[in-house]
């Protein structure tokens, strides 16, 4: 193996009650890689995140993590190299977003969690904004606070559950452009999304997930037509 | 109007939720009074205001305990901890404390005006009595705490919690009470006799319980 | 899988016996209590499901434990099936309590420290079998039930000793402490332990035949949901 694998999943099942909602995943992705996943609502595209988040565990299957048990004893420890962006934005509405990058450096143990609150406000156009209580916050706003809290410990892997929507012209493009910035760094990102055109410009790699399987992932960068191809085989028209 | 009460009717005889779970409920309200009520018949008037008292607490503390856990349920914040290095312990243990301080301070508000309205020439013996409320009070959050951060995700959230809490809360009612009489009644704690060793038995057995099993809670 | 082979097959010939032989003893072996009358026969059967209604949510919180540990289904079917069971007996002896309560004191309750901790026994089961019934049918909600059944047995203790404080409590009448019967009579105290083995056996009985039912369910569940 030359390079190390950041994320590595074997055969991730995941039932709800009687659900299966994955049917056995397999996904490896490297460092300074992007990969975005498509797929039609209920595919488990937000499942398949959050277990690789180890928010969830799988019903069976395997996660590894930086080469260890994404679930084993040392769970926290990965998780201090993780970032998770999901549907929902984690801020408390009552604390101003301040107060909420401030405890989130906190639970975190960032050293210098001031002055990264206070770079990632302005890098998220929120600077004049950050007395405000989050409950005022416009969705698009809220999101890039989101984003923001996200990135305040300079995760290594990156899990971002729909960030484009949501977001304006102007906000998407400056989530582009740090995603980009943090694969040239090395990091590593996986994203689900609705936006084919961003998300294919963007990624390194792309993937279908369709009822709960891989159905298709391509090998390198998906040239647009390829993809929809393949999107209209895998998934169906309509 | 008649429509919306027959749907009403409907709607509650086919899920026979809450039917069935207010029937239990009740039972379990007449149990904690019934106990309240016989623990407190130590030294007259001191114990039947513990009781009254206790019985306060509790169900204003069940209230509050909640919701510790809704403020972490808007924006699934919950989530946002769980994705952190924190470990469940810790959240355990914030949690706890915390609603041990709340229903602390709750207390300092009712017990003068307990005193006030049902007290009458009481030596009560303060320092005793912050330690006795305090005792109880961790036995309660201990437990309370554990199960309110299940009950915030059930559907039957607001009857959920004292269902499933207040079984397990009936021999702290009660021990605090008896304690609590007592001390209300002027007896040094020392004197306060077997209650107040089974409390910090509680508290010792339930702590430690919620600091094991609140992994399993919490986590999916 | 030779343990179930025993639970299928031995088993109802060993506790349906064992049922027939008690009431012989109940009926036949111990004399009539000379202040009680018959009616005091009734105690065998109230204090043998009592005991088994204790045994019973010993059983829902081991294999609840065993749930939380293991993460095998399994367990968590047999808690749920001991669950059931256990609140059947011990709503016997909240039923025969009375009933006896009656012929001897005259009152249809009375606060006895043993059936004021069956009581509150009784609420742990009741609220244990709420919360799987309401809660939903996934795994989040059978960890909490686990954790529910293991707090639960973690209080017995205390609810035994602080029952026996509570101010208004009547001293039991043939009963001197927990664990010692007060029987005298040999025959008597024949009676009474094989009743309660006699018990025994039909309970575990029960719950084996609960779990295999609930099992049955499941798999019929997850082959329907397969199909759609």
């Amino acid at each position: 193996m030359a390079r190390p694998v950041v994320v590595e999943a074997q055969g991730l099942v995941r039932r709800f009650g009687t659900a299966t909602v994955l049917a056995g995943v397999d996904l490896r992705v490297g460092p300074g890689t992007i990969v975005a996943i498509f797929g039609p609502n209920g595919a488990g595209k937000t499942t398949l995140l959050r277990i690789l988040a180890t928010l969830l565990a799988p019903s069976a299957g395997a996660v590894s993590l930086f080469g260890n048990d994404a679930f084993g004893s040392h769970a926290g420890v990965l998780r201090r190299r993780i970032g998770l962006v999901a549907h929902e934005t984690f801020l408390y509405p009552d604390l101003t977003a301040t107060e909420n990058l401030l405890y989130y450096a906190r639970l975190y143990r960032i050293d210098d969690g001031s002055e990264r609150a206070a770079e990632l406000l302005a890098w998220a156009g929120l600077d004049a904004h950050r007395t405000r209580p989050v409950r005022s916050f416009s969705r698009g706003m809220a999101q890039r606070l989101a984003l923001a809290r996200a990135l305040l410990h300079r995760p290594e892997l990156l899990l971002l559950d729909e960030p484009f929507s949501g977001l304006d012209a102007a906000g998407a493009e400056a989530v582009e452009t740090t995603l980009a910035r943090m694969r040239e760094a090395g990091g590593t990102v996986v994203l689900t999304t609705h936006d084919v055109a961003r998300g294919l410009a963007l990624s390194d790699r792309a993937c279908i997930l369709n009822r709960g399987r891989l159905a298709w992932e391509s090998l390198g960068r998906a040239p647009a037509d390829a993809f929809a191809a393949a999107y209209r085989r895998v998934v169906g028209d309509g | 109007m008649l429509a919306i009460l027959w749907k009403d009717l409907r709607i509650e005889w086919r899920t026979k939720e809450m039917l069935s779970s207010l029937a239990v409920l009740a039972v379990l309200l007449v149990l904690t009074l019934t106990f309240a009520g016989q623990a407190g018949t130590v030294g007259a008037s001191a114990g039947r205001l513990a009781g009254a008292l206790w019985v306060a607490f509790l169900f204003a503390g069940l209230l509050g305990i909640q919701r510790s856990f809704l403020l972490e349920r808007e924006n699934q914040c919950l989530a946002g901890l769980l994705v952190s290095p924190v470990d469940a312990t810790s959240l355990f243990l914030a949690k706890l404390v915390g609603n041990v301080i709340v229903l602390g301070l709750m207390q300092a508000l009712i017990v003068p005006l307990g005193a006030l309205f049902m007290g009458s020439g009481m030596a009560a013996n303060l320092p005793a009595l912050a330690v006795v409320l305090a005792l109880g009070n961790i036995g309660f959050a201990a437990v309370a705490t554990v199960f309110a951060a299940a009950a915030v995700r059930t559907r039957a959230r607001e009857v959920m919690l004292p269902l499933l809490v207040l079984p397990l809360l009936l021999p702290l009612v009660i021990l605090v009470v008896k304690a609590t009489g007592a001390v209300l009644g002027g007896t040094s704690l020392g004197e306060v006799g077997p209650s107040l060793t089974y409390l910090l038995a509680f508290d010792a057995i339930y702590c430690t319980a919620g600091w094991m099993l609140f992994e399993f809670v919490v986590r999916e | 899988m030779r343990a179930r082979d025993f639970f299928d097959r031995w088993l109802p010939w060993i506790a349906g016996p064992a049922m027939l032989i008690a009431l012989y003893c109940i009926f036949l072996v111990a004399p009539t209590e000379k202040d009680q009358g018959v009616i005091q026969r009734i105690f065998y059967v109230h204090v043998s499901s009592a005991w088994t209604a204790f045994i019973g949510f010993g059983t829902v919180a081991m294999s609840s434990a065993l749930f939380l540990w293991s993460g095998h289904d399994r367990y968590d079917r047999v808690a749920h099936a001991a669950a059931e069971i256990g609140v059947l007996f011990c709503t016997f002896v909240l039923l025969t309590g009375p009933i006896w309560a009656r012929h001897i004191w005259g009152t249809w309750w009375q606060w006895d420290p043993r059936l004021t901790q069956t009581l509150i026994l009784w609420t742990l089961y009741v609220s244990y079998l709420m919360l799987r019934a309401f809660g939903g049918n996934d795994d989040l909600v059978r960890r909490w039930a686990a954790v529910l059944g293991i707090f639960g047995v973690l209080g017995i203790p205390i609810i035994i000793r602080s029952v026996r404080i509570l101010p208004g409590i009547h001293p039991a009448v043939l009963m001197t402490r927990e664990g010692d019967t007060g029987l005298v009579d040999p025959g008597m105290r024949l009676a009474l332990y094989v009743t309660a083995v006699a018990f025994l056996f039909v309970f575990v009985w029960l719950v084996h035949l609960r779990t295999r039912l609930q099992r049955l369910a499941d798999t019929m569940a997850l082959m329907h949901a397969e199909q759609g």
